[in-house]
């Protein structure tokens, strides 16, 4: 440890901090820019000069390490001159158009002018001007106002894994800028609003709406993936106006992935169901909710009466509240039927995981030295999971994948397994023979990988949980961790990937699950917060059996197709207008009021659930709030999972031909991001197509952009043929998710394709 | 005078065969048959003061032995021929008409180092040097002097060139090493200095072009008669690169501590019999001395530093009466506005500041109050940046204005020229 | 998009460096594909990121730092002079108004036949033989006179 003065006060720091941590450590604010914790060190913007003993000018604290017996001065008159020297440079050609500018209130820049800028300038030179750059729909321009410290364009390479701003030209001429016409939009594209210090780069969405001051901050849950990354939501007049990250070093740490920072737009978007509605006669008709519900009661309980209960089946999105959820399946079992799920985009339920979650703390993934990743687009499905393990990689980790897609997620991988989809239960089988000593190849490769490690990690992903084979490939993952003593993890779909469990959300023994629901129809349906063509496992099987029904009842905050199908539409709160709790992928509960009221005669979910619950007369739904329900449900703080599969499925029949992956694309995967403008124009949610290998397009005679007839059984759709070699042999992907493909089958199976 | 660069050249004997007549690759050739121990042969640079050509001077002895001696991976040896300084045009020559003698130097210095690769980065605007350094390296490469087993001994060293495209600032070793790796040639902040986290992150050794060639000799003759050449802490020769307003501008190695007087008398003279106004001694980024100063000095590294410039890079420009100071800044801040590479706030913003000021002193638009803006300015850039090109831009503007305010004061209030009136 | 004679002098230069450090020959296949096109075009950059395994932008970044690289079509000839202090004070400003009267262009600007492009440069270290140019950033001409000008110029098909 080296002993070390900071304006007069000491303490000891270990050799290789800079003079910046250590003042932080003392709480010793050091002005600065280009600083930033998480990003590489620049030491370019020269603000945090400070005095040095000995030293014959002034130093950068970001980048000065710490010596033994140091002495530094951070606001002594030499310090402060070449600061303001700094301040005097970096205003010059600024042009302090803070009256206009959005950063206004909250930049960085303006605040550090207050106390070291001067009064007057002495540049009376023409400024320059730089012109703005289109980076997308996420991410407005004022290229102008920038001070070119340059954390955007480390934060891509650093962090995001994809240099997608770049500094070009050189000199006082250098600007930030995409490569020509490039958007800016990875799936964390976003944070680099939060790190740019300056108006350079603010939120597109969000422009000229509001000022900082006049917003209210309440904290919030991620109601997206299973990371439950913590939420600033912004509000100004009961609306909800921005989403910022809330620091959790555990969880999402400073960050925020594009899709839990921009989907807010989908909560102000005009798909809101505003009022209750009943489908009389073919008309649909705007209802007070007693009548709805009335109605409701009215129809489950004639059901229940003329087909039994088991008539009836409730589907529940993921990504609902686990109040909800807990209702939900308390209300359905009330009725007398066992048929719930929340499972919707599941399809083997051979053997299924008791609470699967990711089997260690989030943070602890960094503790790993070895990790497989199996049946996964991290990137998407995980944007921050994937940031910590391309960390992880950069110090040494080796990551190791089985795919059915050579998506790299912009990490150094230390091997990949690119299989076809039908293949991952064989690719895993010759893993475990690797680890015995056998097998060849990339396969032989993992398993060594996986042996020399001391803390491996084995994680099945959302292509592995949603596959045909998915009790499979989990046995056999967890025969993998086993042999090389490493733990074995989930990565989890949703928000309440693991809180579906805790509460039941899933039947007994007697029950059907949600595929069985959709193959076996029901004379009954209750959708909560879910759109079956577009969340299900089997979306065109998902509509018909919607369509056979005798009732179903739409419980979402949106109007959707059911407009076709349901007889009843009743508006519930999303997460931003209710409160309610989230149990992450660590089996961290964590709860959240709501930002907002209730927009429109929309109510909280665990009300009306309460009120239904009341009316058909069920025991025990007297709730006062969503705290006394947790109270009922009795997890807190971490809740108890387990990946343990005890069952031994067999082999699956080797399935020949063409197999679709059907993974649903980041923004097309939840009701809120799919209604979201901003997202929906990004690059990500191009419209879905067939995409293939070069090798699988010429052994159908197809070329890339031809249309094509897909089809899965009844179920077809006409798209266009496009080329991904990252694909292996044999294997279409087709985006779930999308009105373009909710005529199709299931996700992962069989499939075909015709030129047309 | 002894020259041990530039001895013998004729522009057309610079192949590998004349360049073994001029007893070249002996010095390799001995460090072996001598069993030179890489001590040994540090200890021969240390004891001749060979002082580092490229601009800073700092003693590439003691610059070879911070290199980790029991380093395990690899470490690197680089070359810089990245010679844009202007005034400075000796490392072209060094290169153009005896390229071997900074092989074989670079070669003994990868063998002093325990380093098996290197390379050598050549300023992007002379390709034809570029072009002929490459044949040299297949000569060298042919004849078993360079690649694996030299000389048939198990010390093998890869040497190849890189070529620059036109950027100042990759003349500065860590922009250099950035440029290699394919990136812009944004200088590091140091430490980590090169020694430990050079090309690649590896430990790496630079030195300038006329350093290294300057090596060969030094390990033929002994340390201590390179020394004996020039002055004490000041070992050797130097080649200066005379230009401006002489009859003969071009490259003169002398020893050490040569009066200028007699350099000048070399090089021609003034042209046309003009009068020696100014000259900056040691490339464009050293501050300008006057006529009279100059005539007094000896070329060495301390006593031109006691008359308050710099040796440098060893570029001498001369200017003579009929040369308007302001304008003459002007041209050199443009300069550095231009090859700022634009990381450092005070630099990128600095340099274009101080251009405008001198620009508008120039064009007859200039403030009372300018002079000691300019003053005041490079205070705040000079010692502030992380590379040395801050300071380098400073350094002019500092020294013309204080050395020939009179004639800036005049340029302010009478909004013209005070030489061409 | 580039001639297998140019892909093959890439691949040499790559060759000179670690086999994990490709990107290290980034400034040399940005020259060979400037010397093939005459500049480097959005699609030419792309080209090279791709084959160098780079992203565009950190190409981009290269190609607008160094600047002897054309981001815009030039002549047939791109001329650049030096007009930095020491080549001034040998008369550089002569020769490049000599040029710029002769060419009827300034800098920056190429002659309407587009044979010429006419551009300013810094240092080419070669201040001893001045005033110098450099013809499509090859050859080198020094000691210019406006004779020798007259010549030179002459000489260009
Ligand atoms: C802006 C700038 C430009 C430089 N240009 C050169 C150059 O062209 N050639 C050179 O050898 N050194 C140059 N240097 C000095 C190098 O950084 C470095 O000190 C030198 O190459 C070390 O070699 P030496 O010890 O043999 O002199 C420059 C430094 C700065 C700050
Ligand atoms: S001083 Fe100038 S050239 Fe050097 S690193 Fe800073 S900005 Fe770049
Ligand atoms: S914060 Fe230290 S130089 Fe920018």
């Amino acid at each position: 440890m080296f002993e070390i003065e900071i304006d007069g006060k000491t303490l000891s720091v270990p050799p290789g901090s800079t003079v910046m941590e250590a003042a932080n450590r003392l709480g010793i604010y050091v002005p600065h820019f280009c600083y930033h914790r998480k990003l590489s060190i620049a030491a370019n913007c020269r603000m945090c000069l400070v005095e040095v003993e000995k030293a014959p000018k002034p130093l950068p604290a970001c980048a000065t390490p710490v010596a033994n017996g140091m002495k530094v001065k951070t606001h002594s008159d030499a310090a402060a001159s070449a600061q303001k020297a700094v301040m005097e440079f970096l205003l010059i050609n600024h042009p302090l158009d803070c009256p206009i500018c959005d950063q206004g209130g909250e930049c960085q820049l303006q605040d550090l002018s207050v106390g070291y800028g001067g009064v007057e300038s002495r540049y009376g030179e023409d400024k320059r001007v730089v012109p703005n750059k289109n980076l997308g729909s996420l991410i407005s321009t004022d290229m102008t106002r920038c001070i070119h410290c340059t954390r955007c364009v480390r934060f891509g390479q650093e962090i995001a894994g994809v240099m997608e701003l770049g500094m070009a030209g050189r000199g006082e001429h250098s600007e930030i800028m995409p490569f020509v016409s490039k958007t800016v939009d990875s799936e964390l594209s976003g944070n680099v609003i939060d790190l740019c210090p300056v108006g350079a780069l603010t939120s597109k969405p969000f422009r000229y709406s509001a000022r900082g001051w006049e917003l209210s901050n309440r904290r919030s849950v991620s109601p997206h993936c299973s990371l439950g990354s913590n939420l600033t939501v912004q509000v100004k007049n009961g609306k909800v106006m921005r989403v910022l990250p809330l620091d959790n070093e555990e969880i999402n740490e400073c960050w925020l992935s594009d899709k839990d920072r921009f989907s807010y737009e989908g909560l102000n978007s005009s798909d809101r169901l505003e009022k209750p509605m009943i489908k009389q006669g073919g008309e649909w008709r705007e209802v007070e909710w007693t009548v709805a519900l009335d109605y409701v009661a009215r129809g489950l309980k004639d059901i229940a009466r003329s087909h039994g209960a088991q008539g009836i089946g409730a589907l529940a999105s993921p990504h609902s509240t686990l109040e909800e959820l807990h209702l939900l399946q308390k209300l359905a079992r009330g009725l007398g039927s066992e048929n719930i799920d929340f499972r919707l985009r599941r399809s083997d339920f051979r053997a299924f995981p008791k609470a699967p979650w990711l089997g260690m703390k989030i943070a602890d993934l960094s503790i790993l030295d070895r990790v497989l990743v199996i049946g996964s687009m991290l990137n998407q499905d995980q944007p921050l999971i994937a940031n910590r393990m391309r960390q992880s990689a950069k110090k040494g980790v080796e990551v190791n994948v089985v795919n059915p897609t050579s998506d790299n997620f912009r990490i150094k991988l230390a091997n990949q397994a690119v299989v076809p989809v039908a293949e991952m239960a064989a690719a895993l089988e010759a893993i475990l023979a690797g680890l015995s000593g056998k097998g060849k190849g990339e396969a032989k490769a993992i398993a060594q990988s996986l042996k020399s490690g001391k803390n491996v990690g084995i994680f099945l992903g959302n292509i592995a949980e949603q596959h045909q084979d998915a009790s499979r490939l989990h046995r056999l993952a967890s025969q993998i961790a086993e042999k090389c003593e490493g733990k074995l993890g989930f990565l989890g779909e949703a928000a309440n990937s693991v809180g579906g469990h805790l509460v039941k959300a899933v039947p007994a023994s007697n029950g059907l699950n949600a595929r069985e629901m959709i193959e076996d129809p029901r004379k009954g349906y209750l959708l909560w917060n879910c759109e079956p063509e577009l969340d299900m496992m089997n979306p065109a099987a998902a509509l018909a059996a919607m369509d056979k029904a005798e009732m179903v009842v739409a419980f979402s905050p949106f109007r959707h197709r059911a407009h076709e199908y349901a007889d009843v539409l009743l508006p519930i709160s999303p997460f931003t207008e209710t409160s309610g709790t989230f149990v992450n992928t660590e089996g961290r509960v964590q709860s959240f009021k709501g930002a907002v009221a209730p927009r429109g005669e929309s109510r909280p979910g665990w009300k009306v659930l309460r009120v239904l619950g009341n009316l058909l007369e069920l025991e025990g739904f007297d709730y006062e709030d969503t705290e006394s329900v947790m109270q009922e449900i009795g997890i807190a703080g971490y809740a108890q999972c387990d990946n343990s599969i005890d069952a031994e499925p067999d082999a699956l029949p080797a399935a020949g031909g063409l197999q679709r992956i059907g993974h649903a694309p980041i923004y097309f995967a939840d009701g809120l991001a799919r209604r979201s403008e901003s997202l929906q124009a990004t690059r990500l949610s191009a419209a879905p197509a067939a995409f293939m290998n070069a090798k699988l397009l010429k052994k159908l005679g197809i070329e890339e952009g031809n249309p094509v007839l897909v089809k899965q059984g009844e179920g077809e759709a006409r798209l266009n043929a496009a080329l991904d070699d990252r694909l292996a042999d044999d294997c279409v992907f087709v985006a779930s998710g999308h009105p373009q493909t909710s005529a199709l089958g299931a996700l992962f199976g069989a499939i075909s394709v015709e030129r047309l | 005078m002894e020259q041990i660069l530039l001895k013998g050249l004729d522009g057309g004997n610079w192949r590998l065969a004349d360049y073994l007549k001029r007893d070249g690759y002996a010095a390799l050739k001995k460090m072996f048959a001598d069993k030179m121990t890489p001590e040994q042969v540090i200890d021969e640079l240390k004891k001749s003061a060979l002082r580092g050509r490229g601009g800073a001077g700092f003693p590439t002895g003691l610059k070879w032995s911070f290199m980790p001696k029991n380093y395990e991976g690899d470490k690197y040896l680089v070359c810089n021929s990245d010679e844009g300084e202007p005034g400075t045009f000796k490392d072209r020559d060094i290169l153009y008409h005896n390229p071997h003698q900074l092989i074989e130097g670079m070669i003994i210095a990868a063998y002093a180092m325990g380093i098996k690769a290197g390379y050598n980065y050549i300023h992007g605007e002379i390709f034809e040097v570029y072009e002929r350094f490459e044949e040299a390296l297949e000569e060298a490469r042919a004849a078993g002097f360079l690649g694996d087993n030299i000389l048939g001994t198990d010390f093998s060293f890869q040497l190849h060139s890189h070529m620059g495209y036109g950027a100042y600032i990759c003349g500065e070793e860590t922009a250099l090493l950035e440029s290699i790796e394919g990136k812009k040639g944004q200088p590091r902040f140091k430490p980590p200095f090169p020694a430990s986290f050079g090309l690649y992150g590896k430990p790496t050794t630079i030195n300038n072009t006329e350093t290294f060639a300057s090596v060969p000799w030094i390990i033929l003759n002994g340390g201590e008669k390179y020394l004996e050449l020039g002055r004490p802490n000041n070992g050797g020769t130097k080649i200066f690169s005379v230009s401006g307003h002489v009859e003969r501008p071009g490259n003169y190695e002398v020893p050490l501590g040569t009066p200028f007087a007699k350099l000048l008398e070399m090089a021609g003279g003034m042209r046309g019999g003009h009068k020696l106004k100014a000259c900056i001694p040691g490339g464009s980024s050293m501050p300008v001395l006057t006529g009279d100063v100059m005539m007094d000095l000896d070329m060495d590294y301390d006593s031109i530093a006691k008359a308050g410039s710099y040796l440098g890079s060893g570029a001498v420009i001369i200017m003579d009466e009929t040369v308007c100071m302001v304008k003459a800044l002007q041209r050199l801040s443009y300069f550095y506005y231009e090859e700022s590479c634009g990381q450092c706030t005070p630099c990128r913003e600095g340099t274009g500041w101080l251009y405008r000021v001198v620009d508008r002193i120039e064009n007859g638009m200039g403030r009372n109050e300018d002079l000691d803006l300019l003053l005041n300015m490079t205070d705040n850039i000079q010692g502030r940046t992380i590379c040395a090109l801050g300071d380098a831009a400073a350094m002019p503007v500092r020294s013309f204005v204080r050395n020939f305010r009179d004639e800036f004061q005049y340029h302010i209030d009478h909004k013209h020229c005070l030489v061409s009136s | 998009m580039l001639s297998a004679e140019s892909k093959k002098k890439i691949d040499r230069e790559v060759a000179k460096y670690p086999a994990d450090w490709k990107q290290s020959a980034v400034m040399a296949a940005l020259r060979i594909a400037q010397d093939e096109k005459g500049w480097l075009a959005p699609e030419t950059i792309e080209f090279v990121a791709d084959y160098l395994g780079m992203e565009a932008i950190a190409v981009y970044e290269v190609a607008t730092f160094y600047n002897m690289y054309n981001l815009e079509p030039v002549g047939k000839y791109k001329l650049t002079l030096c007009t930095n202090l020491p080549c001034a004070l040998s008369g550089a400003n002569d020769v490049a108004a000599y040029l710029k009267e002769k060419l009827g262009i300034g800098f920056n600007e190429t002659t309407p036949d587009g044979k010429i492009t006419l551009k300013e440069g810094e240092c080419f270290g070669s201040c001893g033989y001045a005033p110098v140019f450099l013809i499509n950033n090859r050859k080198m001409c020094g000691s210019l006179t406006f004779a020798e000008v007259d010549r030179i110029l002459a000489e260009l098909e």
